[in-house]
C-alpha cells in the first residue's frame, strides 16, 4: 500500500484514495482539431515504464484531486523528471 | 518419561503433560512441544505420504521450512495444510495427516508409486489436455489431497486488523534482531520486533552456545525482559512478518494476541526503517531416497535434541558439505545418540570442525549415495565423492546439511537486490530498494559474534547513536563447499520433497526447452506449495546451473512473493465481513416498511428498499399488478430518498452544467427544472436526471441512485483539474433531503388533504416546476417530476421529518385507498412509459439518438462532453441498435437479455430484450428492446431466440402507455 502525500492532509494510506488515471494532455477545443487528433486525445493514455504523472482523489479524506509522479517500476513517488513535458 | 526423551534440558516442561490425538491415536507430549516434536518423542516416524507418488515421509525440518508433514487440525482449531513443525501442541488437539487415506501406514494412493516412472514432470499437463483440464482437475486434486478448508467459521473469537506506525520494524528475534532491538529501544526509537517463533532467540533456542559468561538463552531472557519494560518497544512472538510491500508497508500476522477473544491479529505497519533479521534456512542434500522417514535436516535434529529433549534414534549418520553439522554431531552425541560417522563431501575438513567431534569417525571426501530402508531409514550407502567402491553403514537417523541459505525472502519482496556469494555459495542481500537493512545470518554473518555486531551497528546507524559494546561469544567458523546433488545417487533424489520433484524432473524440463528458472519452476512445480521450496530451491538452481554449465547467478532465482509463510484468510480479512465492508443504507422509513410487510432488498448503491408489499394470499405477480393499478387508477406513494442529490453553488454553475449535460441548462429560469442526459467525453451515457434552478447561483442536480458516487467523482475531477478557476461548489446532499413521492391521478387530492401553503394547481406548479413551503405543517420542497408517467408530487423534507410526513400521507390518502409502492411496480411503470433505465437500456454502444433522445443533444452548443465522440461514431456506423417496444405474440413473458435473431435462426443477433413486464393497463406483457434500425421497423415482426423455443414479437414505438404524456403533466 502506497503512502501518498496529500497537500492538505500529509502522507496518507493509498486506501483513502481513488485512482484517477494518468494525466492526459489538456483537453483541446474539439472544433479546432482534426477527428484523428480528437480520437487520439480520447483514447491515448500515457503508459511509460518509469515516472508517470497521475491523479488521485483523496475521497476518504479531504476530497482533493491531486497529482503525483509515480515510477511504474517501483511505486516510488518521485519528483517531476527534468525532461517531462 | 517416554524412552525417546532426554532426562533433562530443553524448553519443554516435563511436569506438564499434554494429551492429543494424531490420526486417531491418543498420545501425550509436554508443554513447549510442537506437534512434530511430540510425534518424534512418541517414536512416530512415518507421518505423511507424498503429494504425487504417495511415498512414505517423515518429519524433515523443525520450523516453517518443513516440506513434508502437513496436517489438518480438526474441531475448534480447524485449519488445513499446517506444517506439523509450526503447530504448538495444545491439550485436546486433534490432528490428521493430509495426502493419505485411510492412514499413512496403509495408503491406497501409494499404488501410484508402482506407475511413478510413467508420471514424470509435466505429466498432468500433457495427459489431461483434452477436452479440458477442468474435467480432470477435481479427481486429480482429490488424489493429490491437500487438506479440505474448514466448513464453519471458528466457534468463538474473531480476527482483527490493526494499523501501526514505527520508526524501526525488526523482522526476527534471533541474536542479531534482539541486539538491534535493544540498541534501538535504548536509543528511544519506536520499535516493533516480531518473530515467527513461540519464543525469542531464533537459532539460539536450538543450539548450545554461550553469550557473555553464561548460556546464550540467559542473555536472550535478559534482553527480552528489558525490551518488555521499554514503553517504546512492541515485542511480538508467534508473529510472522509475512509481506513487505512498497513504501515500507509490512504485514505482521500475530497468531496468539494477548487478548482472549482474539484468534489472530494482522498488523499493517508503516515503518520508517526495516531491519531484516530473518536468519538462514538449512538446505537439503540431494541423494537417493533422501525423503525416507528418519532422514532429516541436521539443524532440525539439533533442535529436537536440544530444544525439545527428543532422543531421535540410537545410531546416526551425519552427512554434510559444511562445518555447521559438526556442532550437530556433537550435540547428538551429548544427547546419548551414537554417531556412526560424519560423511563430508569435502576432501579437507577444517581443524576447528574436527576438534568438536574428536571421538567420531569422519569420512572426508565421501557422500551418501542412497538411504536404505523401507518405511524408515535403516542405513546408508556411502561412496567416495569421486567414485569408487561403496560401503554400507547402519543407522536409524540420517541428519544432513547442504549449507545455509540466508532467508532473503522479505528483502526480495521489498525489491532489494541479491548477489550470488561464492564463499557462502548462496544468494545474499545486495543494494536495498527501500529504507531497509539486512543483518545476521540473513545477511551472511554466519557466526554469533558477527551477527551480534552487525545487529548493534545497523540499529545504531538508524538511531544515530554510537554502536554499543556487544557481549563476547564463541561459535564455530562457517565454511562450505557446494554439493548441489550427489551424482552417483541411486533411486529418486528429491530436490523438492513437498512437490515430489526429482533431479530427473528438472533434467526433463531442461531437455524439453524449459530452460529459464521460472519455467523450470512452473513445469516441474518445484518450489511451489506450502513451503515454497525453502530447503530445495537453491538445489534446483544448482542443478540447472550444473546442467547448463553456467554459474548460479546467471541462472538466478525465482521471484519471492508474499506471503513468506501461510497466513489464514481470517487474519487477512479481520473484521471486514459483509455487514462491515458493505453495510446497507436505509432511509428513515425502513421500520415502517418492515412493519407493513415490505419485502426488502438492495436496489443499487447498497440502498435497502422495499421491492413490494405483499398482502395475504397474493402471489408475487398479483402484488405487483395491484400496486401498478393503484398508481394508474388512484394514488400510491413511494420513498424516493436514495436518488442521488447534489447542491451546486456559484457564479459558473450554469456554464458548468452546460458542459456536462447534453442539453442547455443555463437558460433555465429560477424555480424551473429540466430533464437532461450526461455523457462521458468518449460518448457513453453515464447518467440522466433533473436539474432544478433554485436561484441565480444555486441549483439542485439529481442523479440515478446507483451512480451518485461516480457522478460526485466526475463533477469534482472536472472542477478541480480542468476548471479550477470556475466558481462552482458541489455538495452531495442525498442524505440531507428525503422524499415521499405521491403519484397517481388522485395525487393532488392527497396533497390538498395534507394541507399545504403551496399553490399546487397545474398552472402555478406545472410539470418540472417546484416550490418551497409547508406540507402538513412540515417545511418541504415540492417538485413536479414523474418516474411513473402519472401526476406526481415529490415532497422533499429533512430526514428527521420523513416518518411524520409518511404517517400523515397514509392518513390523508386513506379515503382514496393510498398504498405504498415497491421498486418492482416502479420498474413496470417506467417500462410502460419507455423511461430510460441506465442498467437496462444503456451499454457502452448506445447513444442518445438510439434511445430516441436526440432532442436532448444540443445543436446550439459548440461543445459539451461527448458531443464530438458521438458525432464521429455515428458518422462511421450504420445499423445502429435502437430502442423499440416489443409485444410478444402470443402474449407471454420473454426474459430480459434474450437475443433477437433474424427469423429466430442461429445467426448473429440483431438486438436484445432489455425489459419485459406485465402491463396492467394493456392487460398483457410488454417489452423494450434494442434492435438494429429499430426506429424504422415499427409493426415488423422479430424473433426472440430462447433456449427451448422461438418467440415471435411485434415491434412498436417504445412507449406503451400515454404516448403524449398528458397524464404526467395533468
Ligand atoms: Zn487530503
Amino acid at each position: 500500500m502506497m503512502n501518498i502525500p496529500c497537500p492538505f492532509c500529509g502522507p496518507r494510506n493509498e486506501a483513502e484514495f481513488a485512482f484517477g488515471g494518468p494525466v492526459k494532455p489538456d483537453r483541446p477545443d474539439p472544433n479546432m482539431v482534426s477527428e484523428e487528433e480528437w480520437a487520439a486525445y480520447l483514447t491515448q493514455v500515457p503508459n511509460p515504464l518509469g515516472p508517470v504523472q497521475e491523479r488521485w482523489w483523496h475521497v476518504k479524506g479531504c476530497g482533493t484531486w491531486l497529482t503525483i509522479w509515480r515510477d511504474t517500476r517501483t511505486h516510488d513517488i518521485v519528483v517531476r523528471p527534468a525532461d517531462a513535458s | 518419561m517416554p524412552h525417546n526423551r532426554t532426562e533433562t534440558g530443553g524448553r519443554i516442561d516435563r511436569g506438564q503433560m499434554v494429551n492429543f490425538t494424531f490420526n486417531g491415536h491418543k498420545l501425550q507430549g509436554f508443554a513447549g512441544d510442537t506437534l512434530a516434536s511430540a510425534l518424534l518423542a512418541n517414536g512416530i516416524r512415518l507421518t505423511a505420504r507424498s503429494f504425487k507418488y504417495h511415498r512414505p515421509r517423515g518429519i524433515v525440518g523443525a520450523g516453517i521450512e518443513e516440506p513434508s508433514t502437513l496436517v489438518e487440525l480438526m474441531g475448534d482449531d480447524a485449519s488445513g495444510n499446517r506444517p506439523a513443525t509450526t503447530v504448538p501442541l495444545r491439550e485436546g488437539m486433534i490432528a490428521k495427516t493430509v495426502n493419505c487415506w485411510p492412514s499413512p501406514g496403509f495408503d491406497l494412493g501409494a499404488i501410484t508409486q508402482l506407475i511413478s516412472r510413467f508420471i514424470p514432470a509435466g505429466f498432468y499437463y500433457k495427459t489431461f489436455k483434452w477436452p479440458g483440464w477442468h474435467l480432470y482437475e477435481p479427481s486429480i486434486r482429490k488424489a493429490a489431497g491437500l487438506a479440505a478448508a474448514p466448513t464453519a467459521p471458528p466457534k468463538q473469537g474473531h480476527f482483527e486488523n490493526r494499523f501501526g506506525h514505527c520508526d524501526l520494524l525488526i523482522a526476527g528475534a534471533g541474536p542479531a534482531g534482539l541486539m538491534a532491538a535493544l540498541t534501538a529501544g535504548r536509543a528511544g526509537l519506536r520499535v516493533m520486533i516480531a518473530d515467527e517463533g513461540t519464543e525469542a532467540g531464533g537459532s539460539l533456542l536450538n543450539r548450545r552456545l554461550t553469550i557473555g559468561d553464561g548460556p546464550a538463552l540467559d542473555w536472550v531472557q535478559g534482553v527480552v525482559d528489558e525490551l518488555d519494560n521499554l514503553p517504546n518497544v512492541i515485542h511480538l512472538q508467534n508473529a510472522t512478518v509475512w509481506a513487505y510491500r512498497e513504501h515500507n508497508y509490512l504485514m505482521v500476522n500475530e497468531r496468539a494476541p494477548d487478548n482472549p477473544s482474539l484468534l489472530e491479529r494482522n498488523w499493517r505497519m508503516r515503518a520508517g526503517h526495516v531491519i531484516c533479521a530473518t536468519g538462514a534456512i538449512e538446505r537439503a542434500l540431494v541423494f537417493g531416497n533422501n525423503d525416507k522417514p528418519g532422514v532429516m535436516l541436521a539443524s532440525a535434529a539439533q533442535a529436537y535434541v536440544n530444544r525439545y529433549g527428543v532422543r531421535l534414534g540410537q545410531r546416526a549418520i551425519v552427512f554434510t558439505n559444511n562445518n555447521s553439522a559438526y556442532a550437530v554431531a556433537a550435540d547428538l552425541a551429548a544427547a546419548g545418540i551414537t554417531v556412526a560417522a560424519i560423511v563430508d563431501s569435502r576432501m579437507d575438513v577444517p581443524e576447528e570442525a574436527r576438534s568438536m567431534v574428536a571421538d567420531i569417525d569422519i569420512l572426508a571426501g565421501h557422500v551418501v549415495t542412497t538411504a536404505r530402508g523401507r518405511r524408515q531409514v535403516r542405513g546408508a550407502a556411502i561412496a567416495p565423492v569421486d567414485g569408487g567402491a561403496s560401503q554400507q553403514i547402519a543407522c536409524d537417523l540420517l541428519a544432513h546439511s547442504g549449507g545455509w541459505n540466508p532467508a532473503v525472502h522479505l528483502w526480495s519482496q521489498s525489491r532489494g537486490a541479491l548477489r550470488y556469494d561464492d564463499a557462502l555459495t548462496s544468494f545474499l542481500p545486495d543494494r536495498p530498494a527501500q529504507n531497509a537493512t539486512s543483518i545476521g545470518a540473513a545477511d551472511g554473518q554466519m557466526t554469533l559474534a558477527d551477527a551480534l555486531d552487525r545487529g548493534a551497528r545497523a540499529a545504531a546507524d538508524v538511531a544515530g547513536v554510537v554502536r554499543p559494546d556487544i557481549p563476547k561469544s564463541t561459535d564455530l567458523p562457517y565454511a562450505v563447499t557446494p554439493l548441489w546433488r550427489v551424482k552417483q545417487a541411486t533411486g529418486k533424489a528429491f530436490l523438492d520433497i513437498q512437490n515430489d520433484v526429482t533431479v530427473d524432473d528438472v533434467h526433463l524440463a531442461l531437455r524439453e526447452g524449459y530452460d529459464n528458472v521460472e519455467h523450470v519452476k512452473r513445469y516441474t512445480t518445484g518450489g511451489m506449495g506450502i513451503d515454497q521450496g525453502k530447503t530445495g530451491n537453491i538445489n534446483i538452481i544448482g542443478t540447472v546451473a550444473m546442467q547448463q554449465g553456467v554459474p548460479l547467478d546467471e541462472v538466478g532465482t525465482t521471484t519471492f512473493r508474499s506471503p513468506y509463510s501461510p497466513v489464514s484468510f481470517g487474519a487477512i480479512g479481520g473484521l471486514r465481513e459483509d455487514s462491515v465492508v458493505l453495510p446497507y443504507r436505509h432511509t428513515p422509513v425502513t421500520d415502517w416498511n418492515l412493519k407493513n410487510g415490505a419485502f426488502m432488498y438492495e436496489s443499487g448503491a447498497r440502498w435497502r428498499r422495499p421491492g413490494y408489499f405483499p398482502q395475504a394470499g397474493e402471489s408475487f405477480q398479483e402484488t405487483i399488478n395491484r400496486e401498478c393499478r393503484i398508481v394508474r387508477n388512484g394514488v400510491g406513494v413511494y420513498d424516493g430518498s436514495p436518488l442521488g442529490t447534489f447542491e451546486f453553488k456559484g457564479r459558473d454553475v450554469g456554464r458548468f452544467l452546460d458542459h456536462i449535460y447534453t442539453n442547455i441548462m443555463s437558460t433555465l429560469k429560477p424555480r424551473q427544472g429540466r430533464y437532461g442526459l450526461m455523457l462521458s467525453d468518449d460518448g457513453l451515457i453515464i447518467d440522466d436526471g433533473v436539474a432544478l434552478r433554485l436561484s441565480e447561483y444555486r441549483w439542485i442536480v439529481s442523479t440515478s441512485t446507483g451512480h451518485a458516487d461516480a457522478m460526485n467523482s466526475h463533477f469534482e475531477e472536472l472542477l478541480q483539474t480542468q476548471f479550477p478557476d470556475w466558481n462552482v461548489f458541489v455538495t452531495p446532499v442525498t442524505s440531507q433531503w428525503n422524499n415521499a413521492t405521491i403519484c397517481g391521478p388522485d395525487a393532488r387530492d392527497v396533497m390538498q388533504a395534507l394541507g399545504t401553503d403551496i399553490d399546487i394547481s397545474s398552472d402555478a406548479l406545472p410539470f418540472m416546476g417546484f416550490a418551497d413551503g409547508q406540507v402538513a405543517d412540515i417545511p418541504a420542497r415540492v417538485v413536479r417530476v414523474s418516474f411513473t408517467g402519472e401526476l406526481s408530487f415529490e415532497v422533499n423534507v429533512a430526514p428527521r421529518d420523513l416518518p411524520a410526513l409518511w404517517g400523515k400521507i397514509m392518513i390523508a390518502g386513506a379515503p382514496l385507498g393510498i398504498a405504498p409502492i415497491g421498486s418492482e411496480a416502479n420498474h413496470v411503470l417506467r417500462v410502460e412509459k419507455g423511461f430510460l433505465s441506465l442498467g437496462h437500456e444503456v451499454d457502452g454502444t448506445i447513444d442518445p439518438y438510439d434511445l430516441g433522445l436526440g432532442w436532448a443533444m444540443s445543436r446550439k452548443k459548440p461543445d459539451y462532453l461527448g458531443k464530438h465522440a458521438v458525432a464521429i461514431r455515428r458518422a462511421g456506423t450504420s445499423n445502429r441498435r435502437e430502442l423499440v417496444g416489443l409485444l410478444p405474440e402470443p402474449d407471454q413473458m420473454v426474459p430480459e437479455g434474450a437475443p433477437l435473431t433474424p427469423g429466430g435462426d442461429r445467426k448473429p443477433t440483431e438486438g436484445l430484450v432489455t425489459a419485459c413486464v406485465y402491463s396492467t393497463v394493456n392487460e398483457r406483457w410488454v417489452g423494450l428492446a434494442l434492435l438494429e434500425n429499430g426506429q424504422s421497423r415499427h409493426d415488423e415482426t422479430v424473433h426472440v431466440r430462447l433456449k427451448d423455443k422461438i418467440v415471435v414479437a411485434r415491434v412498436t414505438p417504445p412507449i406503451h402507455y400515454d404516448p403524449a404524456g398528458e397524464r404526467l403533466r395533468s
